[in-house]
Parts: structure tokens; C-alpha cells; sequence
């Protein structure tokens, strides 16, 4: 029990988290291209295809922080204090493009909610790439609390997550766009998405070169044997995916490109996961040393047990009820 | 710079939480509200219900987002400001935000989308129902934030080991001693301030003779929930009183300002309570007023301030006054509800213009009831964060006080901005108010309920 608690709750956070990179990735990803758009009828029809389900999308992040909280205080009480600053501004970036949302068509000039709702989805994108590499290059934790200064995570490297992140964020939400909508929208969306393709595959290539060069623990995991015979499909898997989805961007396909994008972040994830497990602040705190008690987390598991797939079924209700294409002037009936 | 890090985090948790609650407070009731016009309007199929019910899912739209996105931030300041607080208390009341997060917030999102966008799209009764699920919701939140709170005001059900709590009977943990009068103090203060919020929208509406039909509902409705909750909250308030005597004596010795507990304690009506001196200044009181509330005897005795070392008190002067005004609202409440039930059953409401002329422009006084009520319970619980578990000022976190500084600055600016606008699109949406076409139309073309809200505001102040 002692051994299996843990687990169970890094594999239950790890998939908190893994949901809502995919599903406020897209969202925020829309926020992204925003600009892009031609006209404001162009920008109704983009946030129309995520006004119901971003508020839904983002209890995913709540469910992610709280659950770490819940599940492994120590890991909480390190990393938040670690990445204060990134933490904080994502926060806030959230609130404005929030707010945006709802804010953005009431006033008289759309243009200022416009740039809010762009630079919040993107900021808040951005600094959980900077979130990200803090936890890839790992923090400073002495007698169990953060000991490391205010701007550890500001590095080269933390700056690539960023831009990693955003675009990736970016071919999620072009790539709902081409399942979601119709006209120009989607048109443009697709050949978005094919240069995003482009560029995400680029930057995973560096992050995946990079991390393992940079840290040895992680060289160590991948490279030694018989690890890579294990391990070497998912990179290959992941480039067979990207070409599925630059196939299906071409040939006009409109669900398979987002599929294909989940399924690349999904690896990318997997890849994080293979890199990091046990730890849950690397290098020096693992999921056992980071756990709350037993009791808290048995109790917090029943909770989990029975409301978890409720939270699952309503999600899927909602994206089902909503379902299909947004027209151009089109409303939600 | 010398800054004090325990205060800059404390205003900083201050100030978000502050801003946080002003919209739990009025969505709590207004979801409610909007449930059982839902309810009204299927039973009898009267338009005015309806209308009334997609005119306040608008205004409950604006509120909610800042509630989301300000609650958002709540769950990650425990960590990125508190986390001794985290790490010491997170075994017992970490599970309980789990459970918050598990049976309230997911079932309250989804249900939104449902709520805003779904009217055209899903039978009717399933409509309503998604109301009556995000008002459950709502109030399931309140139930488990309450708890966790109230745990911290006074705790039960762990111990200590090695300074750090670990839970032991989770029955006693989640149903704490002050918990049941907490949640009924703000469940009912939630109702409250919704319905004082529907008063002043209906006699706003009533005295410029402008949809006529829908404010007499409104009044009728409102003035029928306050007249009943108002004096009831009276009575919660002065049982949760008691329990706070008995579970936190300093606490009740601050908000009465009660320096010497070998005489019987005044009501003070005014002071200036002097910590520095530990007695008050210019103070009007009613003789053994506090005596009779808390012990029901003339000459009834209860603990001071100067019973504990001044180490172990709460601030007094933001305790007592904040007391005063919360007091001082839920009495006017009571008046003005009561004295409303007696006009309508004198039929003169609708007509009584002076009562009318003043209910319209007290829809804020819910909010600031609220908000003082917090700072007696949350000041007064001071120097403890978890009281007798750990101190406020060992809670923080291992950052500087430079990037709390920073981060609370961008908090103000930006919690300004969004504050100011909410504020303005929502007196918009009240200026245009519940009409036929307008939701029609609202419904059809628009992206986001205040979207639809502003296009029919644009038409009616007759801009593009």
C-alpha cells in the first residue's frame, strides 16, 4: 500500500494534467491565432467553436495544482515557491483571457479585448513551457524546502520550453479549427497547421536533444541497455504520427489532424514521464518522498474513485451536445 | 528594501480573496434564484419567468468567469505564497479542496456551458435541470471551503507530530465544531445578498415604469426570501456568536473590544479601541449589552483580551469595526425586508416610491456585509493560521519579498481592470433589462451571453 498509493496518484495527476495540456491547449492555441484572423466575424466564429468548454477545460489545471497538493504536499510546497514567478504570471494571464471571453464583443471597441484574449492565451502557454524546464532542470530542495533564488528557471533552455509550448498549443487549436469550422476559417487553419506541424517537430527535436545532454540522469534512462530497446519506438512512433498528420492535413481530412496532434503530445508527455519516474521534483524528490500520508490519500481516493469518471461523463456530455461544425453567423442550435 | 515578507504575503491573500468572494457571494444565491424561476416557468409556463430566468443566467455569466478565474488563483497561492501552511496542514485539509475541486467545480462548468449556451439545444427540463445542477454546485463549494476554513479556526480529528498534522477521524475533521454555524452564517448571507441584488434591479425598474411585469415578480420574490432569511440570519449569527465563545473567546473579546473580564461586557455601539493602551477611547456604549447577547444574564462574565499575552491577539481595532458593520447591515436587512413584507401586505408596494427610491440603491450592501463578515472571522483568527497548529507568520513560503511585491502589484492592476469592466458590462446588461426580443435575438447570434448582452444593450442606448 505504501508503495502502490503513490503511484496511483502520480498516475491520476499525470493524467489530470495530460488532459488539460490537450484540452485548454487547444483552447488556448485558438487564443494564439487569434490574430491571424481577417475580420471579426472570423474571431466570433473561432471562440464560438470553445466558449461552452473552456470554463470545463480549465477545472483540469485546478483538478492538476490541487490534486498536487492533496496527493504530495512536499512536491507542492517545493515547486510553487521554485517557479513563483512563472506560476504567478500564468495565473494572471489566465484571468485576462478569461475575462476576454466574456468581455471581448460587449465593448464598443473589440480591439483591446482582442489583444487581451491573444496575449493571455499566449502567455499562459508560454510560462508553463518555463514551468516545464524548471522541472527538467531541476531544483534546488534542502532539508525538504525550496532553496534555490528567484529567477533559477530563466535559461536558454526554459526559453525553447516557452516557444514549445506555444506552438504546440498553436497546432492543437488550428488543427480544432479544421475540425470545427468551415470557409476561411478552416482553410486558413489548415495551412496554419501544416507550418505548425513544421515547427513543433522541430522544437520537440531540440528539447528531446537537448534535456538528455543536459542532464545525465536522463541520458542514463534513454541511452543505456537494454532501456533503448525498450524505449527507442517512441520517438519513431511519434515521427510516424507527425507524417499521418501532414498526410491527413494534405488530403483534406478534418478529425484526423487533431487526433494526430493529441496523440503527438500525448508521446511528447509519455517521453517526460519516461524521463522523470519515480521522481516528482527532480533530481531529489521521488513520489514516495513527496506523499502525503497513507490515510489522505486512501481517503482522497474514494472521492477520486466515484466522482472522477461523474467529472469524465458530464465533459463528455457537454462536448456532446456541442458537437459538430460552427457556421459563419451560425448560432448554437 | 526592507519589506516585511509575512505582510506582503498576507496582503497579497488578502487582496485576491476579497475579490474572490464578492462573486461566490452573489452566484451562490443567483444560481439558485435562477433555478427556481427555471422551476416557475416550467410549472407554469408564464413568459415573464422565463425572460426573468435568461436575464439573470447573463449577468450570473460575467460574475461567474471572475469567479472561476480569481478561484484559479486561490488554488495555487496556498503553494506559491504558503507553503509551510501546505506542507503542514496539507494532509487534513488538502482532501478537502480535493473533494471541492471533484464534486463542485466540474459539475459546475459543465453545467454552465449547458446553462449559457444550451437553450435551443436541449429539452427544456434539462435546461432547468442544468440550473438547479449548477446551483447545487455552487453551494457544494461553499460546503467544502466552509469546512476547510473552519478546520483552520478551530481544529479537530488530527494531531501533531513533529509539528506536522495528520488526520485521524476524517468525520471529525470535515464536520468540525464551527463548521455547520459557518456554512448556515454564509449560505444564508450568500441568499441574502443575491436577493438584495433583485430588490434593487425590480424597484430600479418599478420607479422608471419600464418592464413593469418583471420587476413586480422580482420584488415580490425578493422581498419574500429577505423577509424570511434576514431575521433568520440574526438568529445563525447570534448561535454562531455563542460558538465562537466557546471555541475562540478572543476572538468574540475583539469584536466587542472586551479589555477586562472581571466586569460584565457593554455593547459598544462606538470606540476607538487602543491596542497599545489595551482599552478604549471615546466609547458609547449600552450597559451590559455584550453580557446579556453572550451569557443571557445581566451581569454575565466572559473572557477579555487581557486574558491572553498580547502575542496571542488578533488585531482589534479591523475586527471590532468590520463586526460594526456587518452588524449594522444585517440590522438595516432586517428593517428594510420586514418593512417591505408590510407593504406588500398593506398592497402599497408597488407604490410606496420613497421605500422603493432606497432598496434600488442598496443592491451593494450584501457584498460589503460579506466581505466584513470575513475580516471579524479571518482577522480574528490571527496570529494563527491553523490555530494552535501553526502561526501565520512560520506559514510562508521560501520567496522573496521582492517577487511578492511585484506579483501583488500586477494583482491590484489587473484585478482593477477586470473588476471595473465586470462591474460596467453588468450595469449595462441591468440597464437594458429582461426583454423578449432582445434575448431572441441574443440567443441566435451571439458568441458569449454577454456578447448577446451587449448587442441588445448597443440597441437599446441606440450606438452600433
Amino acid at each position: 500500500m505504501e508503495w502502490y498509493l503513490p503511484v496511483i496518484w502520480a498516475a491520476l495527476i499525470g493524467t489530470a494534467v495530460a488532459l488539460y495540456v490537450v484540452l485548454d491547449g487547444f483552447d488556448l492555441g485558438i487564443g494564439i491565432l487569434f490574430p491571424t484572423a481577417k475580420s471579426e466575424g472570423e474571431r466570433d466564429q473561432m471562440m464560438r467553436s470553445i466558449a461552452p468548454f473552456w470554463d470545463g477545460n480549465e477545472t483540469w489545471l485546478v483538478l492538476g495544482g490541487g490534486g498536487l497538493w492533496v496527493a504530495f504536499p512536499h512536491a507542492y510546497a517545493v515547486i510553487m515557491p521554485a517557479l513563483y514567478l512563472p506560476v504567478m504570471l500564468m495565473l494572471l494571464a489566465l484571468v485576462f483571457r478569461g475575462v476576454a471571453f466574456e468581455f471581448r464583443t460587449v465593448s464598443r471597441s473589440k480591439t483591446w479585448w482582442n489583444f487581451a484574449f491573444t496575449a493571455g492565451s499566449t502567455l499562459a502557454g508560454f510560462c508553463q513551457g518555463i514551468i516545464l524546464a524548471g522541472m527538467i532542470q531541476g531544483i534546488r530542495v534542502e532539508n525538504g524546502a525550496f532553496a534555490g533564488g528567484a529567477f533559477d528557471w530563466a535559461t536558454p533552455f526554459a526559453l525553447l520550453c516557452g516557444l514549445g509550448v506555444v506552438s504546440g498549443y498553436a497546432l492543437l487549436g488550428a488543427t480544432w479549427l479544421v475540425m470545427k469550422t468551415t470557409g476561411p476559417v478552416a482553410d486558413r487553419a489548415r495551412g496554419q497547421a501544416k507550418m505548425l506541424l513544421l515547427t513543433v517537430l522541430a522544437l520537440m527535436g531540440a528539447v528531446s536533444l537537448w534535456t538528455p545532454l543536459s542532464q545525465p540522469a536522463i541520458a542514463q534512462r534513454w541511452f543505456s541497455l537494454p532501456n533503448i530497446l525498450y524505449l527507442w519506438p517512441v520517438p519513431v512512433v511519434t515521427a510516424l504520427i507527425a507524417f499521418g498528420a501532414w498526410r491527413a492535413l494534405e488530403n483534406g481530412r478534418e478529425v484526423r489532424p487533431f487526433i494526430a496532434s493529441i496523440a503527438m503530445f500525448l508521446l511528447g508527455y509519455l517521453g517526460l514521464v519516461i524521463s522523470w519516474f519515480p521522481y516528482l521534483v527532480p533530481p531529489s524528490m521521488t513520489v514516495w518522498q513527496a506523499a502525503a500520508v497513507p490515510a489522505s490519500q486512501i481517503f482522497m481516493l474514494l472521492g477520486t474513485l466515484v466522482f472522477l469518471p461523474l467529472a469524465l461523463t458530464y465533459t463528455a456530455l457537454v462536448y456532446w451536445l456541442f458537437r459538430g461544425k460552427v457556421q459563419p453567423g451560425e448560432s448554437y442550435h | 528594501m526592507d519589506l516585511d515578507p509575512v505582510l506582503l504575503a498576507r496582503l497579497q491573500f488578502a487582496f485576491t480573496i476579497t475579490f474572490h468572494i464578492i462573486f461566490p457571494a452573489f452566484t451562490i444565491g443567483l444560481s439558485a434564484y435562477i433555478a427556481t424561476l427555471g422551476v416557475l416557468w416550467l410549472r407554469t409556463d408564464a413568459e415573464r419567468y422565463r425572460r426573468l430566468m435568461q436575464f439573470w443566467v447573463k449577468i450570473f455569466a460575467v460574475s461567474f468567469a471572475m469567479g472561476v478565474v480569481s478561484g484559479i488563483v486561490l488554488s495555487y497561492q496556498f503553494g506559491t505564497n504558503w507553503s509551510r501552511f501546505s506542507v503542514v496542514v496539507g494532509n487534513v485539509i488538502g482532501p478537502l479542496i480535493g473533494y471541492e475541486v471533484l464534486t463542485a467545480f466540474f459539475l459546475e462548468a459543465t453545467f454552465l456551458g449547458i446553462l449559457l449556451f444550451g437553450f435551443n439545444r436541449v429539452p427544456p427540463w434539462l435546461y432547468v435541470l442544468s440550473a438547479a445542477v449548477v446551483a447545487v454546485g455552487t453551494a457544494t463549494s461553499a460546503f467544502w471551503i466552509l469546512s476547510a476554513n473552519s478546520w483552520m479556526q478551530f481544529p479537530t480529528g488530527h494531531e501533531v507530530r513533529d509539528g506536522i498534522a495528520y488526520p485521524v477521524d476524517w468525520f471529525a475533521v470535515v464536520f468540525n465544531p464551527t463548521f455547520p454555524y459557518r456554512l448556515a452564517h454564509m449560505v444564508n448571507a450568500a441568499y441574502l445578498t443575491t436577493g438584495f441584488v433583485v430588490l434593487a434591479v425590480g424597484a430600479r425598474y418599478l420607479l422608471a415604469g419600464r418592464h413593469v411585469d418583471e420587476a413586480r415578480t422580482m420584488l415580490r420574490m425578493a422581498i419574500g426570501l429577505t423577509a424570511v432569511l434576514a431575521p433568520l440570519q440574526v438568529l445563525i449569527g447570534d448561535q454562531h456568536g455563542l460558538n465562537t465563545l466557546k471555541h475562540q473567546p478572543t476572538k468574540i473579546a475583539a469584536m466587542e473590544a472586551h479589555w477586562d473580564s472581571s466586569k460584565p461586557g457593554d455593547f459598544i455601539i462606538f470606540a476607538w479601541p487602543d491596542e497599545k493602551a489595551e482599552k478604549n477611547h471615546f466609547e458609547i456604549a449600552i450597559p451590559h449589552g455584550s453580557s446579556l447577547v453572550l451569557t443571557h444574564s445581566w451581569n454575565g462574565l466572559f473572557p477579555s483580551l487581557k486574558d491572553v499575552p498580547p502575542s496571542e491577539r488578533p488585531p482589534v481595532v479591523s475586527v471590532f469595526f468590520a463586526f460594526r458593520i456587518m452588524l449594522a447591515i444585517g440590522f438595516f436587512m432586517v428593517a428594510a425586508a420586514l418593512y417591505g413584507a408590510f407593504l406588500w401586505w398593506r398592497g402599497t408596494l408597488f407604490e410606496t416610491r420613497w421605500y422603493l427610491r432606497v432598496v434600488s440603491q442598496t443592491w451593494w450592501i450584501g457584498f460589503v456585509a460579506v466581505i466584513a463578515g470575513w475580516v471579524v472571522t479571518e482577522s480574528g483568527r490571527q496570529p494563527w493560521i491553523a490555530r494552535g497548529i501553526l502561526r501565520t507568520a512560520d506559514a510562508i513560503s521560501p520567496v522573496s519579498a521582492n517577487q511578492v511585491l511585484t506579483t501583488l502589484i500586477l494583482f491590484v492592476v489587473v484585478y482593477g481592470i477586470v473588476f471595473t469592466m465586470g462591474i460596467y458590462y453588468i450595469n449595462r446588461l441591468i440597464n437594458k433589462g429582461p426583454q423578449g426580443l432582445a434575448v431572441e435575438h441574443s440567443e441566435n447570434f451571439s458568441a458569449s451571453p454577454i456578447a448577446a448582452a451587449s448587442d441588445a444593450g448597443r440597441e437599446a442606448l441606440g450606438g452600433k
